[in-house]
């Protein structure tokens, strides 16, 4: 059977000009990317007289310096390691930590439900700058400010309003049925929570984790609040914004350490594209 | 590598869920059989407690502290009313950055709007749809610093009569005749456009997956029926489809709206907010961070709430009426 689709059979737009203008902007899109990733491998000397879109002709030279570079001088192999630190545990916590909630929310009956679960719609949009002065005074109190722990804390709570919503509305759509027969069975809370619920919610977990990553791997304001500008804990968000005032032209280093940052959210999108498709378009409510 | 870092991996990832699962399993231990009204509550409450203490602590104990601190002086001494608000809405470089705000709302929504409409509408004509999709959805995985930089080798410029190795400046002087290369982000007239392009590029992949979902969702007997009636293609665009799409425009709208008055990363990256660039984010940053006016930096955070009440309002609104669904 033939694809239904929602283009007239008898084609009216000449098929030529479509195909050509989806080329034009597909080229568009993917140039400015392109030029970054040629441009990480050419040498120095070569990138400052030379267009990249030229890298192929005369002289023809590639090399792996300008990644040796930021790697180790450049301090982006630490900060890669930093954002990985920073990025796992700040995905991990607030998903545990708002899948509790969600099941309390979705199975539990307790006063004021409705109310509290409305004020976490609420918050879902607040801008965070509305929390950094008070949360940085508190972080100073406590000595927390340029620690991962600091920075854990801070994105679980930020993360939290929306995990709690989304893994509530995933969790309230199961079949109450399974449930009920595993209290039948004797089952606590927790043995159903950990054993039967959270296998099940895998699809929305896997969404909301992509999400929160990538939030947290892509983020320069909170990096360069809570973490003080100490280089030693600085993600690569922070440490790439730092090149860009120091280095200005540079770009056979600021190519390269682009590049590295980028590497592994590509990843993740080409190997996971539903699910971070998925994630991307319901957190993009995100405040 | 260092191995405490390591280690520290290693405990924030295995002895984190550790610990708050033994916090579940531990409570529940505590509860033992105990039955009734009153056990319910204390077991809600335990699987609640770690979410409603961080919510408390991270937002709603700021959100407060902010209000209050928006009425005071720069260093939080003593109340001075209205006097950080007026000064926003009348200062000479706070309009400017009023200004800014304006067009980037303006101009980088109804760009992204429209361009996701029309790559969506043109995808869905072709069969190798899902991959030219992906190449436009791609710039959404990557980070808006590491976005600066891509645009910033984009537009870098180089005087007229020198070799050009900026994309933007070499394709014009190439296709262009006794065209002189600009420098796109120093140039006051050109520059809060160039940032809106880089926020343009990132964004538009986004509305336009929402917005072809959107299409695939009108029933096919429908086109089918119009253009039995002889309708042609444009004729069904402006009647059917464009109509059809109105509510997931508005909810892609809104979106975009929310995320571009908080817009900072891109505009820190390329100009830092200089030579008439700056934008509410960047300047409650500075005014945090370089001048200390904590009064200042707060109302200028309310300001930034006060324009996203209504979407916050209306979400709520939303998820009463949708019950469970929303």
């Amino acid at each position: 059977m033939p694809r239904i689709s929602h283009v007239g059979h008898t084609a009216r737009w000449p098929r030529l000009f479509l195909h050509a203008a989806i080329a034009i902007i597909c080229v568009a899109w993917s140039l400015p990317s392109l030029g970054l990733l040629i441009s990480s491998f050419r040498p120095k000397n070569l990138i400052a007289i030379s267009g990249w879109w030229e890298a192929f002709s005369t002289p023809f030279a590639f090399t792996l310096d300008n990644y040796a570079y930021v790697l180790s001088r450049g301090h982006m192999g630490l900060s890669f390691v930093n954002s990985l630190i920073i990025a796992i545990p700040s995905t991990v916590m607030p998903i545990l930590i708002a899948a509790f909630a969600a099941y309390a929310f979705a199975w539990m009956r307790f006063p004021l439900k409705e109310p509290i679960f409305l004020v976490i719609v609420g918050l879902l949009v607040v801008p965070l700058q509305m929390t950094l002065i008070p949360i940085l005074r508190l972080f100073n109190k406590f000595g927390l400010t340029g620690s991962f722990f600091g920075i854990w804390l801070a994105h679980t709570g930020y993360g939290l309003p929306f995990a709690i919503y989304l893994l509530r509305n995933f969790i309230q759509d199961l079949p109450g049925s399974i449930l009920e027969s595993a209290f039948l069975d004797g089952a606590s809370h927790p043995q159903i929570f950990f054993s039967l619920i959270m296998p099940i919610s895998v699809p929305a977990i896997a969404s909301l984790a992509i999400f929160q990553f990538m939030w947290v791997w892509n983020d320069l304001l909170i990096a360069l609040i809570y973490l003080g500008g100490k280089a030693d804990v600085a993600p690569m968000t922070v440490t790439m914004s730092n090149m860009v005032n120091s280095y200005g032209g540079g770009w056979e280093y600021l190519t390269a350490a682009a590049f590295v940052s980028m590497a592994l959210p590509m990843i993740v999108f080409f190997a996971l594209q539903k699910y971070f498709v998925r994630g991307i378009l319901a957190g993009s409510v995100k405040g | 590598m260092r191995m405490n870092t390591i280690l520290l991996l290693a405990i924030s990832v295995v002895a984190v869920p550790l610990l708050l699962s033994g916090y579940i399993f531990l409570s529940e231990r505590l509860l033992g059989k105990r039955a009734g009204r009153r056990g319910t509550r204390l077991r809600a409450l335990f699987w609640l407690a770690p979410a409603l203490f961080l919510i408390v602590v991270f937002l709603v104990y700021p959100i407060a502290t902010t209000l209050l601190l928006s009425i005071k002086d720069a260093s939080s001494q003593s109340y001075v009313g209205a006097k950080n608000y007026i000064h926003i809405f009348t200062d000479r470089n706070m309009l400017i950055v009023l200004r800014n705000n304006l067009l980037w709302l303006l101009f980088f929504t109804l760009a992204t709007l429209t361009l996701g409409l029309l790559i969506a509408l043109l995808a869905d004509r072709v069969k190798y749809e899902a991959a030219a999709k992906a190449l436009i959805f791609l710039p959404m995985a990557i980070s808006f610093v590491a976005a600066g930089i891509i645009w910033r080798f984009m537009y870098d410029f180089q005087p007229a009569g020198m070799k050009q190795i900026g994309t933007v400046n070499a394709l014009l002087t190439a296709i262009a005749p006794g065209f002189q290369p600009k420098a796109w982000l120093f140039d006051t007239g050109t520059n809060n456009g160039a940032l809106i392009v880089v926020g343009v590029w990132m964004w538009t992949g986004f509305a336009m997956v929402i917005l072809s979902a959107g299409l695939k969702g009108i029933p096919v007997e429908l086109l089918e029926a119009a253009r039995i009636d002889g309708a042609n293609e444009f004729q069904i665009l402006r009647r059917i489809t464009l109509p059809l799409l109105a509510p997931t425009t508005t909810v892609v709208a809104t979106t975009l709206i929310i995320n571009v008055l908080k817009v900072f990363d891109v505009v820190y990256v390329m100009t830092n907010g200089n030579l008439g660039t700056e934008v509410i984010a960047n300047r409650m940053y500075k005014e945090m961070f370089n001048y200390h006016n904590f009064g200042r930096a707060s109302a200028i955070a309310v300001v930034l709430l006060v324009v996203i009440v209504p979407v916050m309002v209306l979400n709520v609104k939303r998820f009463r009426q949708g019950g469970s669904n929303a």
